[in-house]
C-alpha cells in the first residue's frame, strides 16, 4: 500500500492535498482496498459548504457502502467528473485520477487536527 | 479459526482473507467484478472446503432423510444429487443442502456456518438403524465454474464429463487423484464441484494442475465475494440472508423442492397450514436503475407503507445496475410491481422482476 508523504489524512481514511488555499480530497489506498470495487461515488454539487468531520458524500462498492467525511471545512470548487463514468479510478489511482472534490479551504488552522503520513500509517497498522 | 488445505495458496496469491463460517476464507483475489466476469465468460476456481459434509448410513437412512428433509429422497438413485432443505416443526428453515445418493450411503452437503447446528439437529432426530457422521474435516471442495470448466477438467480425467448431467455426479480420478465429480454449482454457469481428500499436498497439486489446464482459457481463482454476486444474479437463496429459521420454504420460492405429498416430514403440518391460509409474503427479486444499490436490511415501501426488507442486494457486475431480493407482502410480489427501497432516507423506485436476474442459455 502506498501513502504519499505530501498528504494529510483523517481517521476515516480520507486524504487532502493542500495547495495555497485550495485542497484536493480523496480516499486512501487502504480505504479503497477495504471497500473493494467502487461502482459509484455520490458527491455534493459545486458551491456546497463542507464542514470538517461531517459527511459530504457516499461511496458505493459492490459489496459495501461507505460515507465520505470532510477533512476540512470549505466550499466545493470542483468535482472529479471522471470518476462518475469511471469509478474504478478510485481503486486504481486513489491519489491521482481518483480524487473526488476540490475545495476552497475556509480555515487553514483546521489542518492541524489532521494526521501526517507517519501517524496515519500507525493508525492502519493497528 | 479453521483453515482449508489451500490456505497457503490463497495467501501466496495475495487473497484478502476474512472469517466466514468459522474459516479464514478468501473473499477476493483481484476484485469482485473481474472475478465475477471470469466465471461468466471463462472459468474460475473456488475453494469452498469450508462447506460441511455428513454421511448417512444404515438401513433406515432413507426414511430418516425423508423425515428430516423436504424434498423426496426416494426419487434419488445412485449418482443423483438433490437440492433440499431441513425445517423445524414450525416450518422455519434449519438449512438448505444437497443430498447425494452414493449407492450404499447418502452424503449431505450443508452450509459452513450451520455445520454444527445441522449435525446436532439431525442427530436429535435419528431413530432406528441410522449412522450419521460429520465428515467435514475429511473433505476438501473445489468448485470449477464457467463456460470453459468442462474443457479445463476434461484434459485431466478419462471420465467423459459431457455425459454427467446437471445435478448428477460420478466417482473418478482427476490428475490421478480419486474424487467425487459433481455437475453442480452456485453460479448458474456450467460447472463442476470436486470433493477430494482434505490433504494440503494433494489439494495444492490438484489446484496447480487445474490452473495449468485452464491457463489457455484465462482461468482465475475466485473468492467468496464473487460467489455471492454470482448466486444473487441467479436468484439463489443464501442461508442467513434470504432464508433462515424465521422464513419457510414456500414463501422463499422453494415450493418446487418441498414435496407436501411425499408423506410425513418435520415441518410439514406447519407448511400445509401456511399454504392453505395463503402466503402472506414472498421472496421476490427487484432491480433499480438509479445509481444506488440495495443492501441487506434496507426497508421496502409502497406509498410510504412498509412492505418488507431487503435480504440480499448488490451491484450486478453482469447487468451493471442494482439487484436485490427481499420478502414483500403478497400484493406486491407480482413481476412488474413498483416498489420503493429506502436508501439513506430516500425512497428509490424499484421494479419487482422475475428471477433469475441474468438469463442463462
Amino acid at each position: 500500500m502506498n501513502f504519499p508523504a505530501n498528504l494529510q489524512y483523517t481517521k476515516e481514511h480520507e486524504w487532502i492535498r493542500v495547495e495555497g488555499d485550495a485542497g484536493w480530497i480523496g480516499i486512501t489506498d487502504y480505504a479503497q482496498g477495504e471497500l473493494g470495487d467502487v461502482v459509484f461515488v455520490e458527491l455534493p454539487s459545486v458551491g456546497t459548504k463542507l464542514q470538517q468531520g461531517k459527511t459530504f458524500g457516499t461511496i458505493e462498492a459492490v459489496k459495501a457502502v461507505s460515507d465520505l467525511y470532510a477533512p476540512i471545512s470549505g466550499e466545493v470548487l470542483e468535482l472529479n467528473k471522471e470518476i462518475q463514468s469511471t469509478p474504478e479510478l478510485v481503486n486504481k489511482e486513489p491519489y491521482d485520477k481518483g480524487w473526488m472534490v476540490k475545495v476552497k479551504i475556509a480555515n487553514a488552522s483546521e489542518l492541524a487536527s489532521l494526521m501526517d503520513v507517519e501517524s496515519y500509517k500507525k493508525l492502519i497498522a493497528k | 479459526m479453521k483453515r482449508t488445505p489451500l490456505y497457503e495458496i490463497h495467501k501466496s496469491l495475495g487473497a484478502k482473507l476474512v472469517e466466514f463460517g468459522g474459516f479464514e476464507m478468501p473473499v477476493q483475489y483481484t476484485g469482485i467484478i473481474e472475478e465475477h466476469l471470469v466465471v461468466r465468460k471463462k472459468v474460475g476456481v473456488f475453494d469452498v472446503s469450508h462447506m460441511g459434509e455428513f454421511e448417512v448410513r444404515g438401513k433406515d437412512a432413507l426414511s430418516f432423510l425423508q423425515k428430516t428433509t423436504v424434498n423426496d429422497v426416494s426419487k434419488l438413485h445412485e449418482g443423483r444429487v438433490q437440492y433440499s432443505a431441513m425445517c423445524y416443526e414450525n416450518g422455519g428453515i434449519v438449512d438448505d443442502l444437497l443430498v447425494y445418493h452414493c449407492g450404499d450411503h447418502y452424503m449431505l452437503v450443508v452450509n459452513a456456518s450451520n455445520t454444527q447446528k445441522d449435525f446436532d439437529w439431525l442427530q436429535s432426530h435419528v431413530s432406528g438403524d441410522v449412522d450419521l457422521k460429520d465428515k467435514s474435516d475429511s473433505f476438501a471442495l473445489l468448485a470449477v465454474q464457467g463456460p470453459k470448466s468442462l474443457q479445463t477438467l476434461q484434459k485431466l480425467t478419462s471420465v467423459d464429463l459431457s455425459k454427467i448431467e446437471y445435478y448428477h455426479f460420478t466417482r473418478g480420478t482427476v490428475a490421478g487423484v480419486p474424487m467425487i465429480i459433481s455437475r453442480t454449482g452456485y453460479t448458474g454457469e456450467m460447472g463442476f464441484e470436486l470433493y477430494l481428500e482434505s490433504n494440503a499436498a494433494t489439494c495444492s497439486t490438484i489446484w496447480q494442475v487445474i490452473f495449468d489446464a485452464g491457463k489457455e482459457y484465462g482461468i482465475a481463482p475466485i473468492g467468496l465475494g464473487a460467489r455471492d454476486t454470482l448466486r444473487l444474479e441467479m436468484g439463489f437463496c443464501l442461508y442467513g440472508n434470504d432464508i433462515d429459521q424465521t422464513t419457510h420454504p414456500l414463501e422463499a420460492g422453494l415450493g418446487w423442492i418441498t414435496k407436501l405429498n411425499k408423506g410425513d416430514f418435520l415441518g410439514k403440518p406447519a407448511l400445509v397450514k401456511a399454504k392453505e391460509e395463503g402466503l402472506k409474503r414472498r421472496l421476490v427479486g427487484f432491480t433499480l436503475k438509479e445509481k444506488a444499490f440495495p443492501r441487506h436490511g434496507y426497508e421496502l415501501k409502497s406509498n410510504s407503507t412498509s412492505i418488507g426488507q431487503v435480504t440480499s442486494g448488490t451491484f450486478s457486475p453482469s447487468l451493471e445496475y442494482g439487484i436485490g431480493m427481499g420478502y414483500v407482502s403478497a400484493a406486491f410480489s407480482e413481476p412488474g410491481s413498483s416498489i420503493e427501497i429506502v436508501i439513506r432516507g430516500k425512497g428509490i423506485p424499484a421494479q419487482v422482476v422475475k428471477l433469475p436476474f441474468v438469463q442463462k442459455s
